[in-house]
């Protein structure tokens, strides 16, 4: 059974530098780091302290407020440093790997016959609790709160984001696995949104409701989804589910080893040769962005994640917890003459202010860092709405997280979105507001303050 | 040393500093910054405010341009030096001399309302320590355009101080505003100095100057009169012009609002990048006719008579309110301001038909003056935040519904 949903507010920001379709072996990674900031808002008690041993999928730390919640290590090796930032916050474990990796056994888990709590048990001891997030707020789920529903995006709209049907062929069994064991923890529907007029990996799958999507970006976060299928009320809660991640919990629990391995996309105007690599969580992006990639040293941004909502890195960056993208584009630090009113042809724009690109909606475009213009006041109405599908007022959200009105927040929706869903607002916005960094502090108060 | 390298060690210099702003908004005229982004977004799109307010300074341009040979246009046919233009493309209009007289007479408004609105601007963002924002870059275009030809300059200015520091900088600067700065600073030229903005002295260049030469005792000139549209009607007598002259534009009145076909344009424009809204053009326009279609009822029905004060506006056919006085004008540039507007696609219909409909009201009632665009306006900025409100409540009731609906 399938829905149709059709999203016709939005941007699709079309660059040039989209990963081709073949698969490389990054090099083995020498140092992997687990950075507990990857895991937003949780406060990390340490298990395994410097100079001991772990194997991979042994834990390295636990959430501090639910203490059954553990957090692995991606690679057997030894802990060579816990990196400690102000007020001994830990920032992050380095790793340096073994050269015969050793995991631990957790066993098959065979799903039939077993209750919710078991399987929510054996994901949080075996460190892959830490896919499963939830709305609101948009942090890795609390174990104790029951989902309404799962949903699942296996449509990839973003800016150069990795084919899911790519970099998740041949894993089948490990999706069926997870989803089937995912649906034993609600009372509600798998919803898994898949493109229109492609043949999706999940379609084939069962215990999901599979909808079709179509539409510019961005139909396929899983936020646009949500909103579309069953917007979430007050006291409740969804669980979400990055499709790549789905793999790993299945193989855990088809095999017992919690396996980091992930596929990732190497994209962006500045990558020669823009493909995918087979790597794992943490590892450094040194490994693969250099062969037929990326010029070292040049003057050029490297993100993990998409150019949207991704965290800069740098060149001796780290693949962070949740991405399967790695993008490196061109840094615009760099001033132009009358930039402000001459006529513009190479940057994307939403408006017809002589800006050309609505004459040429297909053209892909190579993009720099520069914000073409400076942080403003709120002034132009209107235009977020245009490329906001989510049924919420977009501006006055973000103004009532600006003045921090909690009883305002609630009532605009702030239980519905995430800080991704205001990413094309963010891109388009005329006065350079950070409707992200925004959202997120907006989701933070509230969590702080309401939980 | 190129310019560019130049001016960047000078903003590394002033970095920090009190004139930074002051330096920062001169040198951004020049390039766009070398500002790039950090989390979040890490590619923009192309707009920033510089480019919108831009658009909407190309779309007055016509209008400004305009006004300057209408200006000179008014004062000699006043005088009887030329003829009268048949058309918007009259071989009397287009002259160099109208041009002369009127850039002579309209560029020291620009001048001033830029001068003295961007020094208050900088002044601000100096002690403020904030960017110099690009707010007043409309106004500084739409007051010259909104204000009779012959203004005092001093009144100009001391106008526009009290537009921008009250109506803008006290709520704090650029996008923090309730009023229409350009309307603001035209309410007060109405209030402070109402001789020199009504009457039917002040739309043509020199009338003034005359009359006081007449009553200085040079009986032997005429004195010039330059009746507007909407005074002839007001006082129940005939009006001068055709159709034509007033939707061309060949018209006394404000210096920028004449020309409805070249505010038309500018609309069309505006339209066409996105920049301003149709929604408030389109639904103010309804909201004037409207209001027009009940006054003719009105006088169909045979409520008012012609012996009434207010028979002359009230009979005048409703699509003729659309090409006389300042409404087209006031639609397509004024209320529009995003700022001071409705910011909600729906509320923008409510907030623009209303502005239309009180604009006619006040036009017909108004006892002192016969125009009310700029107070409907104003009034209408106040409320745009209440209608907004009640927008933004159907929003959050859907979804208290929907929450009861599952409790249930």
């Amino acid at each position: 059974m399938s829905k149709d949903i059709r999203i016709k507010k939005g941007l699709d920001i079309k660059l040039v530098g989209a990963a081709q379709k073949e698969l490389d072996n990054a090099a083995a990674s020498s140092f992997y780091y687990v950075r507990p900031e990857d895991f937003h808002s949780i406060i990390p008690k340490l298990v395994a302290r410097e100079g001991t041993h772990v194997k991979a999928g042994e834990t390295l730390f636990y959430n501090k407020s639910v203490e059954s919640m553990k957090f692995v290590s991606p690679v057997s090796g030894e802990i060579v440093e816990v990196q400690r930032g102000p007020k001994r916050r830990i920032d992050a474990f380095k790793i340096k790997a073994d050269v015969n990796q050793d995991y631990v056994n957790h066993g098959t888990f065979n799903l039939s016959g077993k209750k919710a709590e078991e399987v929510k048990n054996h994901l949080l001891a075996s460190g892959c609790w830490s896919f499963v997030k939830q709305r609101p707020y948009d942090v890795v789920a609390n174990p104790t709160l029951t989902p309404k529903a799962i949903f699942i995006s296996g449509h990839a709209s973003a800016p150069l984001a990795a084919d899911l049907n790519f970099a998740l062929l041949g894993k089948e069994k490990e999706l069926q696995t997870a989803i089937t064991a995912l649906g034993m923890l609600t009372d509600g529907k798998v919803h898994v949104g898949v493109a229109k007029n492609s043949d999706s990996i999940f379609t084939g799958l069962s215990g999901v409701e599979l909808h079709k999507v179509s539409g510019p970006h961005p139909s396929g976060n899983v936020g646009t989804l949500i909103n579309k299928i069953d917007p979430i009320n007050k006291g409740e809660t969804v669980y979400t589910v990055a499709a790549q991640d789905l793999v790993i919990i299945g193989e855990l629990l088809l095999t017992g080893k919690f396996n980091a391995e992930r596929v990732v996309a190497l994209a962006g105007s500045s990558v020669e040769n823009p493909r995918y690599f087979t790597t794992k969580i943490g590892a450094t992006l040194d490994t693969f962005i250099y062969k037929n990639g990326i010029e070292k040293g040049a003057n050029h941004r490297v993100i993990s994640g998409n150019v949207l909502s991704g965290k800069q890195v740098g060149e001796s960056g780290v693949l962070d917890y949740y991405s399967n993208v790695v993008t490196v584009i061109p840094e615009g630090d760099d001033y132009e003459l009358f930039g402000w009113n001459k006529p513009v042809f190479d940057k994307i724009s939403p408006s017809r202010a002589l800006t050309f690109s609505w004459l040429n909606p297909k053209k892909k475009y190579d993009l720099d860092t520069n914000t073409n213009g400076e942080h403003r006041a709120f002034v132009v109405t209107g235009n977020y709405e245009e490329v906001f599908p989510l049924d919420i007022y977009p501006m006055q959200i973000l103004k009532a997280c600006m003045y921090k009105d909690l009883d305002e927040m609630e009532a605009l929706g702030m239980y519905e979105v995430a800080p991704e869903d205001f990413a094309v607002t963010e891109f388009i916005c005329v006065s350079k507001q950070p409707h992200q960094k925004i959202i997120r502090e907006g989701l933070d108060l509230m969590l702080k303050e309401i939980g | 040393m190129s310019l560019k390298s130049k001016l960047h060690d000078l903003k590394e210099k002033y970095k920090g500093k009190k004139m930074a702003p002051a330096f920062n908004a001169l040198h951004t005229f020049l390039y766009l910054p070398n500002e790039v982004t950090h989390n979040g977004t890490h590619i923009k799109a192309a707009d920033d405010l510089k480019r919108t307010m831009n658009t909407v300074i190309m779309a007055l341009v016509p209008c400004l341009i305009f006004g300057m040979y209408n200006a000179g246009y008014q004062h000699y046919l006043a005088q009887g030096m030329i003829e009268s233009a048949n058309g918007f493309l009259g071989a009397s209009f287009w002259t160099i001399d109208n041009l002369l007289i009127g850039a002579w007479t309209i560029l020291p408004l620009v001048a001033v309302s830029y001068g003295v609105g961007l020094a208050v601007e900088f002044l601000f963002a100096v002690i403020k320590g904030h960017e110099v924002e690009e707010g007043y870059l409309v106004t500084g275009m739409l007051v010259p355009l909104i204000v009779p030809v012959d203004i005092p300059l001093w009144m100009l200015a001391v106008a526009v101080i009290f537009g921008v520091v009250i109506g803008k900088e006290v709520f704090g600067g650029t996008g923090m505003n309730i009023l229409n700065p350009a309307l603001t600073i035209r309410a007060f030229l109405f209030f402070a100095y109402p001789t020199w903005m009504s009457g039917d002295k002040v739309w043509v260049h020199g009338a003034v100057e005359r009359d006081q030469m007449i009553a200085a005792g040079q009986s032997n000139l005429d004195a010039i009169s330059g009746e507007t549209i909407l005074g002839s009607y007001a006082q129940n007598s005939t009006v001068a012009y055709d159709y034509w002259d007033m939707f061309w534009g060949l018209i006394p009145g404000s210096v920028g609002e004449t020309s409805k076909f070249l505010i038309i344009i500018g609309a069309l424009f505006l339209i066409f990048t996105k920049i301003g809204s149709w929604r408030i053009m389109l639904s103010t326009v309804v909201g004037a006719l409207v209001m027009g279609l009940i006054f003719n009822g009105v006088v169909d029905a045979g409520i008012i008579t012609d012996s009434s004060k207010f028979y002359g506006l009230m009979s005048v056919p409703f699509w003729q309110h659309l090409i006389i006085g300042s409404i087209l004008f006031g639609a397509v540039f004024m209320a529009t301001d995003p700022v001071t507007a409705s910011q909600t696609n729906k509320g923008k219909w409510i907030y623009g038909f209303l502005i239309g409909f009180i604009s006619i009201m006040i036009r017909v009632f108004n006892p002192a003056y016969p125009e009310g665009v700029f107070l409907a306006i104003l009034l209408m900025n106040v409320f745009a935040p209440t209608i907004d409100h009640y927008v933004v409540q159907g929003n959050v009731k859907k979804r208290m519904k929907r929450l009861k609906v599952k409790a249930a």
